[in-house]
């Protein structure tokens, strides 16, 4: 079995998602049930397959790629298929695994218009492929690849199944992205080109990110690692999104279906973090430096600036995607120190955001279905009509607005204390005024979190709702695709070390390089 | 007097043919005389077996492409003016597996147009020969009448509607544009011919190279030449003809020409460029240069603002032959630079074919439901034929360059070979590059959008409730090009493999 996994298991859970697809494009659409089935089958076969790589993980060396795949690929260019697993990578893609089958059982009945499952489904599952493909990957180009199978299908997803604004919100994210993945791509590039081997002092012309990241931009100048760093931000910053590059989200998330929305906020934000993490920081040790108090004042701003956001908004789904961008901002600010400590919080902060935005996605999605709106102003009294559902908004909220307990806190606290003490070579002061900024952000969070459980949660329902037959507490088909959610709030809340006893090896060996 | 035309006459000797190395040209003349000869003899009845019989000729050509590279040798005859090397083959077997796609293509839209087919594809089969000679052609004179014995037919074809207005006026461009450029051309070799003494491109590079050569004459010549050839592969400001011709002409000779004949401009260009001009980047590099970004900037530009698909892609076009032309601006830094340059169009004119006759098989598969070309009528596509809607979809895509569909792969490649020489202006053209992926993004994606997202047009004079029935030969056109397409994307190596090719090895041995 363990060599089985050795040898096939990235490779699989990366590629049933797909093949499911595959098989469900030959199935005629009349089948809805059986498609259906196909879909959550290939979900569950691939959360079964990470299951079991989970358990044969070994953490206690937690910091080394394992089930390392490295097979032959694109010779012409040196590029190769290198897969692996490490403890950054591994609660992401366990995210991942656990979210695509959720949305696949929330939307069992809940197809939005125009309906037509076939392509919904066929389109999720192209997405997780893309998606765990773009955290086991070790190859740059490997890397950009997976990255960038995400884009076409969100795409569709947006712009078929979306609001009515839908044109213009996809093919702003779209663009946005694009735009953002192809200076990346010139800065990986750059990397192939002018990184050599500190020994001696040959180019290497290498993809491998094992290799690179071992590097640590040996052999590039200061000033030029700003300017590859430079391209890898915008790359990896539009995907976050960081402000200045964030105005595709509120669009984009406004737009999407519930389930695009779960899907975006839960794990394609956090392709843009992770590849800061995974690539950025440890190949650009020097760039990364020289950018730092940068990103960590835009990661503040959008701190600020997002939950200002969340303050102005009217609309629920609206708001939920401002407090994204505020919350990424923390995740940034982590990574911005370049410490351990910082990082740790970076990844704790993505999986927690994941859980709980994903969670407040699905909400706003039943809210919708039940109110066919989500004007804040027109809602209120869920607490009184749909009990169980009011109580999972607030105790959603009380997660996103860090409460100690839940798993919110370890994502923000940690963020906000690691830049009291960022890596040396950081200005301390510049770094400890934007802590001091940072927990004035969780104070407006929560503001603008409290403000909204209140207006649409508590007091009497509006006139115009409170006959209505439509508004029913949660289903059976939500309860299943909500509880493991739920549980994982509480859960990583109660013993964050589950996550940060994985993630810091793997972080420490990243980081260690470079100095 | 009479002497020295008896020395001359003496002088001659017909040079060591090697049989092998021109097999390929000559099935494809034995399959085109071939056609002549069943249409004269069995007159009507010749009609039904043309197209079979052209896409079989195009096929059996493929046999001796595949011999010469099992061989592996690089064959060179008639004096080095016709060389067989990896680059020619790979590029003859591009030439020829497109003009299989296009006889596919053409089948059903010549038999039911009641075209003159015989002619017709009698025509394509020469013009495909020229562009097969072309890929040999190391010499200005076989160049030549390689680029006439594919331009001659493709005006012809253009016109192939002939009783249509438009046709008229596309074929009539087309013609005036090819014979003006023609001249540019002519008179460029003109000059190159009179600094170097030599037709030969070896011998070109060997002259002009030193610094003893006249530098005006040899950037004039330069200039003429490559202007010349940027008609022929459509690069901006050369570019004029081509969306009235691609909109006027049948739209499966639009597919050909938009593939097959801007690839022939290309490798001459290639051959030009890395045997011919190669110690001359000074001359061609900044030429390259604003030709590529113009093109690039140019041809999306205008892109945005089309209704119509072909003329769309005509402009797409052009600026898919910004990208091409972009690796030959910094071709000349050193050796490896220019290997990298030289693969990585070579690479795109591959992965581009595949992907450009795939638009226009949808074009046309769509066009025989809607008789139209408006990106109105694609409203709604994905509603009632979603086959094609999604086929279209991955050839867009593909041509944006999003992976893991073939376009990405081409672009990657063309990026890199910009960025390896580390030098500012190729770093500069590479952030056009990518500035210029996004803005083809848009138009790419309306299309997109407009067949997934719109609900079909409610006053539509044609029906929008059952599936379009595409004939065989364009499901087999789609099947191929879609399959190459996902492939080149998927699994590059596939492609890279055969297009990882070199010619200024030569020079420097």
């Amino acid at each position: 079995m363990t060599d089985f996994l050795n040898d096939w298991g990235l490779t699989l859970v990366t590629f049933v998602p797909l093949a499911g697809a595959l098989v469900m494009m030959a199935v005629p659409a009349a089948e809805e049930k059986a498609l259906k089935q196909l879909a959550l089958l290939s979900s569950l076969l691939a959360m079964v397959i990470g299951g079991l790589l989970l358990i044969d993980f070994d953490y206690g060396n937690a910091g080394a790629l394992q089930y390392l795949v490295d097979a032959r690929w694109i010779e012409v260019i040196n590029s190769r298929y290198i897969l692996g697993l490490d403890g950054i990578s591994l609660p992401l893609m366990a995210l991942t695994l656990v979210v695509v089958p959720l949305c696949v059982v929330y939307s069992w009945d809940h197809i939005p218009e125009p309906g037509n499952p076939k392509a919904f489904f066929i389109l999720m599952l192209i997405l997780e492929t893309g998606m765990v493909g773009t955290f086991v990957a070790q190859d740059l180009i490997l890397f950009f690849v997976f990255f960038e199978v995400v884009l076409l299908p969100m795409f569709f997803m947006i712009a078929v199944w979306g609001g009515e604004n839908r044109r213009y919100a996809s093919i702003k994210f779209f663009l946005f992205t694009l735009f953002g993945s192809a200076l990346m791509l010139l800065s990986f590039l750059a990397l192939f080109f002018l990184s050599t081997d500190p020994a001696t002092g040959e180019s290497l012309r290498t993809f491998d990110m094992r290799v690179l990241s071992d590097v640590a931009g040996a052999g590039i100048l200061g000033a030029t690692q700003i300017w590859i760093f430079a391209g890898m931000f915008i790359g990896f910053g539009v995907k976050v999104p960081m402000f200045p590059f964030h105005t595709w989200l509120p669009d984009a998330h406004t737009e999407a279906p519930t389930v695009g929305s779960v899907i975006l906020a839960a794990i394609l934000l956090k392709l843009g973090t992770y590849g800061f993490v995974r690539i950025a920081v440890p190949m650009l040790p020097e760039g990364a430096e020289a950018w730092a108090p940068w990103i960590g004042l835009l990661a503040v701003i959008g701190i600020i600036y997002g939950a200002l956001g969340c303050l102005a908004q009217t609309d629920m789904k609206r708001l939920i995607a401002f407090s994204s961008v505020a919350h990424m901002g923390f995740v940034m600010l982590g990574i911005a120190t370049l410490t351990d400590f910082g990082i740790n919080a970076a990844i704790f902060g993505m999986v927690a955001h994941g859980i709980i935005t994903g969670m407040l996605f699905f909400l706003a999605g039943s809210v919708k279905e039940r109110y066919h709106t989500l004007e804040i102003r027109r809602l209120g009294g869920m607490l009184v009509q749909a009990p169980r559902m009011g109580w999972i908004l607030g105790f959603c909220s009380m997660a996103s607005l860090g409460l100690p307990g839940l798993a919110g806190f370890w994502g923000e606290f940690p963020a906000i204390l690691s830049a009291y003490s960022p890596a040396e070579g950081l200005p301390v002061e510049t770094f400890r005024t934007y802590m001091v900024v940072a927990a004035v952000g969780t104070v407006l969070a929560a503001g603008y979190l409290l403000w909204l459980l209140q207006r649409t949660a508590m007091g009497a329902p509006r006139e115009e709702f409170a006959d209505s037959d439509e508004i029913v507490d949660v289903t059976r088909t939500e309860w299943i695709s909500w509880a493991p959610l739920l549980v994982g709030i509480l859960l990583f809340g109660l013993v964050p070390g589950l996550i940060f006893d994985v993630t810091d090896p793997a972080v420490v060996g990243l980081l260690a390089n470079g100095g | 007097m009479l002497g020295s035309v008896s020395t001359l006459v003496v002088a001659f000797e017909r040079p060591a043919i090697d049989w092998h190395a021109i097999a390929p040209e000559l099935t494809l003349l034995g399959f085109g005389a071939l056609l002549t000869l069943v249409d004269i003899l069995w007159l009507e009845r010749g009609r039904a077996v043309v197209s079979a019989l052209a896409s079989f000729g195009l096929l059996a050509s493929m046999v001796p492409v595949l011999t010469l590279a099992w061989d592996g040798a690089d064959r060179s005859t008639f004096w080095g003016a016709y060389v067989v090397d990896d680059y020619s083959l790979v590029m003859k077997a591009v030439f020829l597996l497109a003009g299989y796609v296009v006889v596919l293509l053409s089948t059903n839209y010549i038999a039911e147009g009641d075209y003159w087919e015989n002619e017709y594809y009698q025509m394509l089969l020469s013009a495909v020969l020229g562009m097969v000679v072309m890929a040999s052609a190391r010499d200005l004179v076989t160049i030549f009448v390689a680029l006439e014995l594919l331009s001659i037919p493709a005006y012809l074809m253009a016109t192939w509607r002939k009783r249509d207005l438009r046709s008229n006026e596309a074929g009539l461009k087309y013609y005036l544009m090819g014979v003006f450029a023609s001249a540019v051309l002519l008179y460029g070799m003109s000059l190159l011919y009179g600094a170097a003494g030599s037709t030969m491109l070896v011998d070109i590079d060997a002259a002009i190279s030193g610094d003893g050569a006249p530098l005006a004459v040899v950037t004039l010549g330069v200039i003429f030449v490559v202007v010349g050839f940027g008609f022929k592969v459509s690069a901006f400001p050369f570019h004029t003809w081509a969306p009235d011709t691609y909109e006027g002409a049948p739209t499966p000779v639009t597919a050909f020409l938009s593939v097959a004949s801007k690839a022939a401009g290309f490798v001459a260009l290639l051959s030009l460029v890395f045997v011919g001009f190669w110690g001359r980047a000074d001359v061609y590099q900044p030429l390259m240069w604003v030709l590529a970004a113009a093109s690039m900037f140019g041809g999306n530009l205008m892109a945005l603002r089309q209704t119509n698909v072909v003329r769309l892609l005509a402009y797409s076009g052009v600026a898919q032959a910004g990208y091409m032309l972009a690796p030959l601006a910094v071709a000349g830094e050193s050796l490896a630079v220019a290997d990298d340059a030289l693969s990585s169009v070579v690479t795109y004119l591959a992965i581009y074919a595949a992907m450009n006759l795939g638009a226009f098989a949808v074009v046309i598969a769509v066009a025989r439901r809607t008789a139209s070309a408006g990106i109105d009528t694609y409203k709604g596509l994905f509603r009632y034929s979603p086959g094609l809607a999604v086929a279209m979809t991955i050839f867009l895509m593909a041509l944006a360059g999003i992976p893991p569909l073939g376009g990405w792969f081409a672009k990657f490649e063309i990026v890199l070979a910009l960025i390896s020489p580390a030098t500012a202006w190729g770093v500069v053209l590479g952030v056009i590059v990518a500035v210029n992926s996004v803005i083809a993004l848009y138009y790419y994606a309306r299309i997109a959008s407009h067949m997934w997202v719109e609900a079909p047009p409610e006053s539509a004079d044609f029906d929008t409730t059952t599936p379009i029935k595409t004939p065989t030969s364009v499901t087999a056109a789609l099947v191929l090009t879609g399959a190459a397409t996902l492939a080149f994307g998927i699994l590059p190596q596939w492609v890279g493999h055969f297009t990882d090719v070199t010619l200024v090895a030569t020079l420097a041995g």
